[in-house]
């Protein structure tokens, strides 16, 4: 079923395919979603053609994705941005394959504010490590806390003895 | 003669010792006269202080944390910790159902827990291909309607208690106990409702229960007209709120805004316009603008949503149709327990459903609702079974929250309580 932001997200796709060539995977209809999968070479430009010529000024969410139990998969994990364009009223998600030999993803926070705690709960679910960012630290889970809770191979029970207050003076000292 | 202990025995033989400033350390006792002889303190003037706001502050609303340098009494430099209410709620639903996961959405954002039931049931009824009938759609609006009255009403009325000023919070909490009083004739609880299934609700309407809620909403108008007469034009409120926590529009989509926090910076932003889901095209509402985007304009664009809200019920109120309630599709919607008792194949559909539970196709999908916040988006991966292979649920006050730190630097201490409110953070939501 076809809705009003499908021929959107034909000229936007088309568009892409013929900028990035094969930087872009696979691309992914289901749902009237639009799914971009891109490789991790090109991310921060994709990022900000969308952000600079695109006009997707909202970044709405970063997560991560363990992929180690489904059937089909590119690598194990994957980092998924979800955007959307106030201007175009249009919805675009990326889906970025990562590799678990090289964590390495480049930061967004450069380019949209909202990517800071986003990176940084991506970071303490799965760890990723984004390069660039100013201040990659665990954010939900306490600072002594070892591991990346929301990997399948992290157990669902058992506990960890955190004590100690954390120390914020990288927090403090952040630039604004 | 007994054996009982006579009052003499209790009684201290001694006179109790009188202590003397003499007798304590001299390091550790600030009660000796000498205390402060020869002490260094720092020249608070000059050296910059730093504090703790939280976690426990009745003002953060919930458990998080600001610890701030301050110059005087300007905050120089903040740092935000969040994570004390971090249930692990993305971890747990791992091994859900999905009908089982909607207590779970509850807690999310615990002021207006039914907007969450049917935010994360519209997300799955999308990937499941569901229409759910027409008289679940008007209850739906009804429901999520009266909670973001209530979630604002919460909002606004603590907010200004916060900054110094009671009477308000019991003008809205009156009339807000009046719509709890409604829901919890509709649903039981009055805090995690649990109402929606996926492909329905959890049962119809009691009987006389839309006059209830007419009755109830009817002094909804009084309780805003009261408060509104009391801050809008109000002097040490102004002083307090106006100017404090500014962001621009581009500032604050930049940073992931939405909601109210976000139009009251000017931007008309409000999905129940620009995408319009069960029907909120067809009502008549107006989306209020702020124009400054500091403090003032957060709580008075929350209030005139209310109003908006009203109207949004009143229209849905008599038009709710009759008919069925949950979707007639058996791999979804339980049977009826008098066919269960009585039918073999009845009984097997419910034992299916409950062992196996409702299963979306394999899929990827990105739902998102306006809810009192902003838009809440649950990121649903499903691999064809019964649990959801991931679930990631993106909540609007976590961006607000990350701006706190940018809000607050340059301001006064006093004004962090100001900023904070204003934002209306959810620990349950913020931290999942």
């Amino acid at each position: 079923m076809a809705t009003k932001e499908t021929p959107k997200h034909d000229a936007l796709v088309a568009e892409m395919k013929q900028r990035f060539g094969a930087a872009i995977l696979d691309v992914d209809r289901s749902f009237d979603d639009c799914t971009v999968i891109l490789d991790k070479g090109k991310l921060h430009d994709v990022l900000a053609y969308l952000k600079n010529e695109r006009r997707f000024n909202l970044l709405l969410d970063i997560g991560g994705v363990d992929c180690l139990e489904l059937k089909q998969y590119r690598e194990r994990f994957e980092v998924v941005y979800m955007l959307y364009s106030i201007a175009d009223d249009l919805r675009l998600r990326l889906e970025v394959p990562v590799s678990e030999l090289d964590m390495n993803v480049p930061t967004a926070t450069d380019l949209w504010k909202s990517a800071n705690w986003a990176e940084r709960e991506a970071f303490e679910m799965f760890g990723f490590n984004f390069v660039g960012h100013p201040c990659l630290k665990r954010l939900l889970t306490h600072h002594e806390f070892v591991g990346h809770p929301l990997r399948k191979d992290y157990p669902l029970m058992g506990g960890q003895w955190c004590a100690t207050t954390s120390d914020m003076t990288e927090e403090l000292n952040e630039p604004a | 003669m007994s054996d009982k202990p006579s009052i003499q025995e209790f009684i201290p033989k001694e006179a109790p010792r009188r202590y003397s400033s003499q007798d304590f350390d001299r390091d550790v006792d600030p009660a000796r006269d000498d205390f402060n002889e020869g002490l260094q303190l720092p020249d608070i003037n000059s050296s910059p202080m730093y504090i703790n706001i939280g976690p426990t502050h009745p003002a953060t609303h919930g458990t998080f944390r600001v610890y701030a340098r301050l110059e005087g009494e300007t905050v120089e430099k903040a740092g935000v910790d969040v994570g004390y209410l971090h249930r692990g709620f993305e971890k747990i639903v791992e091994i859900k159902q999905y009908n089982q996961i909607i207590p779970y959405t509850d807690r999310l954002n615990y002021c207006s827990g039914l907007t969450n039931n049917v935010a994360f049931c519209k997300a799955v009824e999308r990937m499941m291909g569901l229409e759910i009938t027409p008289r679940t759609v008007a209850i739906r609006v009804i429901i999520m309607e009266i909670q973001r009255i209530m979630d604002h009403m919460i909002c606004c009325g603590t907010t200004i208690v916060d900054i110094g000023a009671l009477t308000n919070f019991w003008y809205f909490y009156n009339a807000r106990d009046k719509l709890n009083d409604v829901l919890e004739a509709l649903t039981g609880a009055r805090l995690t409702y649990t109402y929606t299934r996926v492909g329905g609700l959890a049962w119809d309407l009691p009987a006389g229960w839309r006059d209830n809620v007419k009755a109830a909403i009817k002094e909804v108008p009084a309780a805003i007209a009261d408060v509104r007469g009391l801050v809008a034009k109000n002097r040490i409120f102004q002083d307090r709120t106006r100017g404090v926590g500014v962001i621009s529009g581009e500032d604050a989509i930049n940073f992931g805004w939405t909601g109210p926090c976000l139009r009251a910076s000017g931007v008309d932003l409000d999905l129940r316009k620009v995408r319009p889901y069960y029907g909120y095209d067809q009502l008549e509402f107006d989306v209020p603008i702020g124009a400054n985007g500091d403090a003032y304009d957060r709580l008075l664009v929350r209030i005139a949503e209310m109003e908006e809200s009203l109207k949004i019920i009143h229209q849905m109120i008599d038009r709710v149709p009759d008919g069925p309630i949950n979707v007639d599709d058996k791999t979804v919607t339980l049977p009826e327990k008098h066919d269960v008792h009585r039918s073999m194949e009845a009984l097997i559909n419910h034992f299916k459903l409950v062992i196996g539970g409702v299963q979306p196709p394999p899929g990827r999908i990105y739902d998102a609702t306006e809810t009192p916040n902003g838009e809440l988006g649950f990121y649903i991966i499903s691999d064809g079974s019964g649990h959801p292979y991931r679930i990631k649920v993106r909540p609007p006050c976590f961006y607000t929250m990350n701006t706190l730190k940018f809000l607050v630097e340059g301001g006064m201490v006093a004004d962090i309580v100001a900023i904070l409110g204003g934002l209306n953070v959810i620990a349950g939501e913020l931290d999942r």
